[in-house]
């Protein structure tokens, strides 16, 4: 039942987020520069080895949404708490829990919409060869959930600071950090190796982007949204 | 309707609220005065859920505010001062994502509360593109959109112009007839016009709480009075003055206009003025002026906050 009415906060939140990324130009201007970077790193060796597959462009995704994501996130809590607009939400009857997962939510979605425009370089793919859709799939399932735990920590990161380009920054560390974790490996003692791994972002993201659907990879970014929520919930409980 | 008891509160070492407590009942617009950073935003935010208090308990309605945050927060319409809202959202949208959040569905209670606002022609507008009282009013829409039965306004007419401050005020009144209404403001006019009780705060502590009425008539008992003669130098002016049974210290008064001004500070309740007329009378000076001074709710006010200071 506490469950239910969360979920309709969250929906309330979440609703007005979205129509706020599409009333400002700092949505759209993240899309173009996302479709802009991807779409060249795309084609650029899509013609090159004229293979039908769109390993290229899940491999790089995950750096990609590193940068993209905070740049979303940044301003979902710290405008309000710069505005002042954080007080009048605080106020009015609606569980911090909603507010939270409206905030993730919005933002998760909105890298969704942003990433939508990418099916037509399956279709493109498609048009040269024959299309495995295994991993299309798997592809896009992936950066769902990678959207999801990057929205989280975005939001956390924003959580912490009235100023948005801190939100911005440190979201981005956080970010980079586990996509960048497992290109460490090498300076780790082979025993610890596994951790490390098991850490990284790219490591799940590329299992299941190559269609090999594991329990425990959904596990990890689902944890890793989990945590964020915590996180952020801890951050704001502070009413000093 | 709102009990307010023993609240503390501290930022770091420094005590904002110091120990108040009050009690405000159903159907009072009380007035929360105080000089800037005296700690009034601090009380109020106590009061909505949004600080919690280093100590003390507040209760409102049934509901204590540190246990049921969400049925405290039902209860009331809060109005955080100089209205921040969303400057990306229009009216319209602002009000509807405000009202879904009191689970009110529809148009219809958004219209009509545009229309007590006076926001209706303004409803398709960006947030950021109104005026500062346009601003306020759909503020003011978004704490009473939900009919609450306690409403708190956190200097609600700051940075309005005067007919503006005239329609707030009238509005605040006509809801003060139902619901409970709390508003704080520097604005001592404001709180004559409108509230039935006041409350003064002086760095975090309460200096008063009263009814209007008794503010200031209780103080005015012991007027002063102003007597103002041509034909007299003031030391015959003083000592006439003085002979007055219940007439305390005299002092003298600026007068520019070549007269003799003295003002006379009564021990009594008495009114002075019919024997300081036939004082003045009998010794043949001409009078032009004989007043009592009432003492506003300006002198209780500075008074109480300055006194402190020495």
């Amino acid at each position: 039942m506490k469950f239910r009415e969360t979920l309709n906060e969250a929906k309330i939140i979440a609703r007005k987020e979205i129509l706020s990324y599409l009333t400002t130009p700092i949505g759209y201007i993240v899309i173009t520069v996302f479709l802009i970077v991807t779409g060249w790193f795309f084609f650029s060796t899509f013609f090159l080895y004229g293979q039908a597959e769109l390993r290229g462009f899940f491999e790089l995704l995950p750096l990609v949404l590193a940068f993209v994501v905070p740049a979303i996130t940044m301003r979902l809590f710290a405008e309000e708490k710069h505005s002042g607009a954080y007080e009048t939400l605080m106020t009015l009857p609606i569980s911090m829990e909603g507010v939270i997962l409206g905030k993730i939510l919005a933002g998760t979605g909105f890298v969704l919409v942003m990433c939508a425009p990418t099916l037509l370089y399956a279709v493109s793919a498609a048009m040269v060869g024959s299309l495995d859709i295994g991993p299309i799939m798997g592809g896009y399932l992936g950066t769902a959930l990678l959207a999801l735990a990057f929205s989280a920590i975005g939001v956390f990161a924003s959580s912490i600071t009235k100023n948005q380009i801190v939100a911005f920054m440190i979201g981005l560390a956080m970010c980079l950090f586990i996509s960048l974790i497992d290109k460490f490996l090498f300076f780790v003692p082979s025993s610890i190796v596994g951790l490390f791994e098991y850490l990284g972002a790219d490591y799940h993201f590329g299992n299941i982007s190559r269609g090999i659907i594991d329990s425990r990879d959904i596990l990890y970014f689902l944890s890793l949204a989990v945590l964020a929520f915590i996180g952020t919930s801890k951050m704001l409980e502070d009413r000093s | 309707m709102i009990s307010v008891n023993g609240v503390t509160k501290y930022y770091g070492n420094f005590c904002a609220v110091n120990n108040i407590s009050f009690t405000i009942r159903k159907g009072e617009i009380t007035g929360l005065l105080g000089p800037n950073g005296a700690g009034k935003t601090t009380t109020l935010r106590m009061l909505t859920c949004y600080l919690r208090p280093s100590a003390g308990k507040i209760t409102l309605g049934d509901y204590l505010v540190d246990e049921n945050p969400l049925e405290v927060k039902r209860m009331i319409g809060y109005l955080p001062e100089s209205a921040p809202l969303y400057a990306d959202m229009l009216v319209y949208d602002y009000l509807v994502y405000v009202g879904k959040i009191h689970a009110i569905q529809g148009d219809a209670r958004i219209r009509e509360i545009a229309a007590v606002c006076g926001i209706t022609e303004i409803m398709h507008k960006n947030i950021s593109e109104l005026s500062k009282g346009y601003r306020q009013r759909v503020g003011l829409a978004h704490a009473m959109i939900h009919d609450p039965d306690i409403l708190i306004l956190d200097e609600p007419t700051s940075g309005l112009d005067p007919n503006q401050i005239i329609e707030i005020r009238t509005l605040i009144k006509e809801i003060g007839k139902k619901k409970t209404v709390i508003l704080s403001t520097h604005i001592l006019s404001e709180v004559e016009a409108t509230c039935d009780r006041v409350i003064i705060i002086d760095r975090g502590t309460l200096v008063a709480d009263s009814r209007m009425a008794d503010i200031t008539s209780g103080h005015n008992k012991k007027a002063r009075l102003m007597v103002r003669v041509k034909g007299a130098d003031y030391d015959a002016l003083s000592s006439a003055l003085k002979a007055l049974p219940g007439a305390g210290s005299v002092t003298r008064a600026d007068d520019p206009d070549g007269l003799t001004a003295a003002v006379v500070a009564s021990e009594t309740t008495d009114d002075l003025r019919p024997a300081a007329y036939a004082a003045v009378k009998d010794r043949g000076w001409t009078l032009y002026e004989l007043s009592r001074e009432h003492e506003t709710l300006e002198h209780v006010f500075r008074r109480l906050t300055k006194g402190g200071l020495q």
